[in-house]
């Protein structure tokens, strides 16, 4: 059963297709660049297919990291997910991008950048996530029962945050995969692709027009 | 071999637009709208609309097909609007189309959204094999173009507006009128009530010395303020379907003058209409007029097709199909600021 995988809830623009079975023998391809996810990413699909030897209409589902991240680069993964999948006539699964950092085995804050002096974190216990993502300055991101972080935000605030930094700075697609196995796996209904944005559109309603005479 | 049957997706403003046609005959033409979700805003708001793509996008694809009765694996080609218009917004498209033609290993076209504006003449009034003056009148854009072939890879701009946009002064204009957002369906409603020649506006660049194709509106709007300014401060009503119908009058004098001007010019026997403000009734009726005295033939599609839609994509990338125009590759940007002259990305 091959999926495709795409995360671009970060700076990096990722797929992946591969057996579900066997996160291993994924495809990957991964490439840094804050703002050309619209861009890069179809071509980075295009060259997952053909290097895992799969053709769209060989695919059973589509995975998708649904950030929190950037809207624009965010919307970009989700709107080609959705548009790939319509085309087949496959589901879609959903995973937050903040889960596909998450380090199974330590107690960890996952921070992400989330660009105005801001950070997307959690907070993971077991590999499981205990908070709802959430969106703050770093000084302000709680930081009880976490031993190590991992995450581009996490670089980025070291200082301020102080735990010990982990490799890793992007999403793993491998970890995404394995996040949604088990509902593919199952066949599991479709779930719609809704992107965490966590944050309203900046938007101002506007006050009377200006007067031109004096 | 039949005509291409291409399905085209819109979204560089505030509606998520998909059409599907086959070669010159439309066949689904859906469209979802934000508008209602930014009148409160006076203006369209970009987070807004590009949230609204998202969400809307594969619903209207769905819509889209169902009213055309084929299926995605019918469609020979994907075409989508790669500017101008608002990046996130643009953006979304542009992401799907390429989804789109990756998944169903099908070529993609992106393309300009102004050529797209003239292109979706065709639909309506068949092929123009010939040279013709086209007058694209928007909500970001007002020029006089020249186009070989409607639907073809070559576009010449004689002339541009130097400030606002003939749809951003009617926004504008309403605004101060208290009218809702958008400016030009309550201002053509209203001005059918007024005196046109109630209140002399001026007419931008239209002095012997002034470039002949250019235009000018943003005095035109400061006129309008001034004078309703006027009145309030005395005290006295602001006959607001006169201001509609004399500030309608003056846009519409100055953009069928020049456009009729620029094709005697250049010696060609059609003068075409496109872009939102094309759907305006006055401009209709004026255009007519002075193309009949001029002896122009006038082509100009129905009020619906005018303001952005799918079915204006799709039908200029059946145009670029059916002259063996190169498919654009994948990695294609959005691009917010598209020259009017490239009108193949
Ligand atoms: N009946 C009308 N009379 C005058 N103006 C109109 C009418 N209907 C729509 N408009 C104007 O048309 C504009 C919208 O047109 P359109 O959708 O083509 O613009 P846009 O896509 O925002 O801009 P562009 O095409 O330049 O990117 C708005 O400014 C609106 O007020
Ligand atoms: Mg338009």
């Amino acid at each position: 059963m091959f999926v495709l995988a795409i995360d671009t809830s970060s700076a990096a623009v990722s797929a992946a297709v591969g057996p579900i079975e066997d996160p291993h023998a994924l495809v990957i391809r991964t490439q840094v660049n804050a703002r050309g996810h619209g861009e890069l990413l179809a071509p980075t699909i295009a060259d997952c297919l053909r290097s895992a030897g799969v053709t769209p209409a060989e695919l059973h589902a589509v995975v998708a990291g649904v950030g929190p991240g950037p809207f624009t680069g965010l919307r970009v993964g989700l709107v080609t997910a959705i548009s790939i999948a319509d085309a087949r006539g496959l589901p879609t699964y959903g995973v937050c991008s903040l889960d596909a950092l998450a380090v199974a085995d330590r107690r960890v804050l996952v921070a992400t950048d989330a660009r105005r002096r801001e950070v997307y974190w959690a907070r993971y216990a077991d590999g499981r996530r205990r908070d709802e993502p959430s969106v703050s300055r770093a000084e302000d991101v709680p930081l009880e029962g976490c031993e190590a972080m991992v995450g581009a935000g996490a670089r980025q605030y070291a200082e301020v945050l102080g735990l010990p930094l982990l490799d890793g700075d992007y999403p793993d697609l491998r970890r995404l995969v394995a996040a949604a196995a088990e509902r593919v796996l199952a066949g599991a209904p479709s779930e719609p692709l809704t992107p965490l944005y966590l944050r309203r559109p900046d938007a101002v309603a506007p006050g009377q027009p200006k007067a031109v005479t004096p | 071999m039949s005509e291409p049957l291409v399905l085209g997706i819109e979204t560089s403003c505030d509606e998520t637009g998909v059409g599907i046609v086959r070669g010159s005959t439309l066949l689904a033409d859906a469209i979802a709208s934000s508008v209602e979700e930014h009148a409160r805003f006076g203006g369209v708001v970009p987070e807004v609309a590009s949230r609204a793509h998202l969400e809307a996008m594969r619903p209207t694809v769905g819509r889209a097909l169902e009213t055309a009765g084929v299926g995605l694996d019918d469609i020979d080609a994907i075409a989508v609007t790669a500017g101008p218009g608002l990046a996130g917004a643009l953006l979304v498209g542009v992401a799907a189309a390429k989804a789109y033609a990756l998944a169903l290993d099908r070529p993609l076209y992106g393309v300009n959204h102004l050529s797209a504006h003239v292109a979706v003449d065709l639909l309506e009034n068949g092929p123009l094999e010939e040279p013709c003056v086209a007058l694209l009148v928007s909500g970001g854009h007002s020029s006089v173009l020249l186009v070989p072939q409607v639907g073809g890879e070559e576009v010449t701009e004689l002339g541009a507006t130097v400030d606002d946009a003939a749809g951003e002064a009617y926004d504008k204009v309403a605004r101060l009128l208290g009218l809702p957002f958008p400016g030009g369906p309550p201002i053509d409603r209203l001005a059918r009530e007024g005196d046109p020649a109630a209140i002399a506006f001026p007419r931008g660049l239209s002095g012997p010395h002034d470039p002949p194709f250019a235009f000018s509106f943003s005095g035109l709007k400061t006129a309008v303020a001034r004078w309703v300014e006027g009145r309030r401060r005395a005290g006295e009503d602001v006959p607001v379907a006169d201001v509609a119908a004399s500030f309608q009058e003056a846009v519409v004098d100055v953009l069928t003058a020049k456009a009729v001007r620029a094709a005697r010019e250049r010696g060609v026997g059609h003068l075409l209409l496109g872009g939102g403000v094309a759907a305006n009734s006055r401009l209709r009726a004026l255009a007519a007029q002075r193309c009949a005295e001029a002896g122009l033939r006038l082509r100009v599609p129905r009020p619906g097709l005018c303001t952005d839609n799918g079915a204006m994509v799709a039908a200029l990338g059946a145009q670029l199909v059916r002259h063996g125009a190169s498919p654009s590759s994948l990695d294609i940007p959005a691009d917010s600021a598209l020259s009017i002259e490239d009108v193949l990305v």
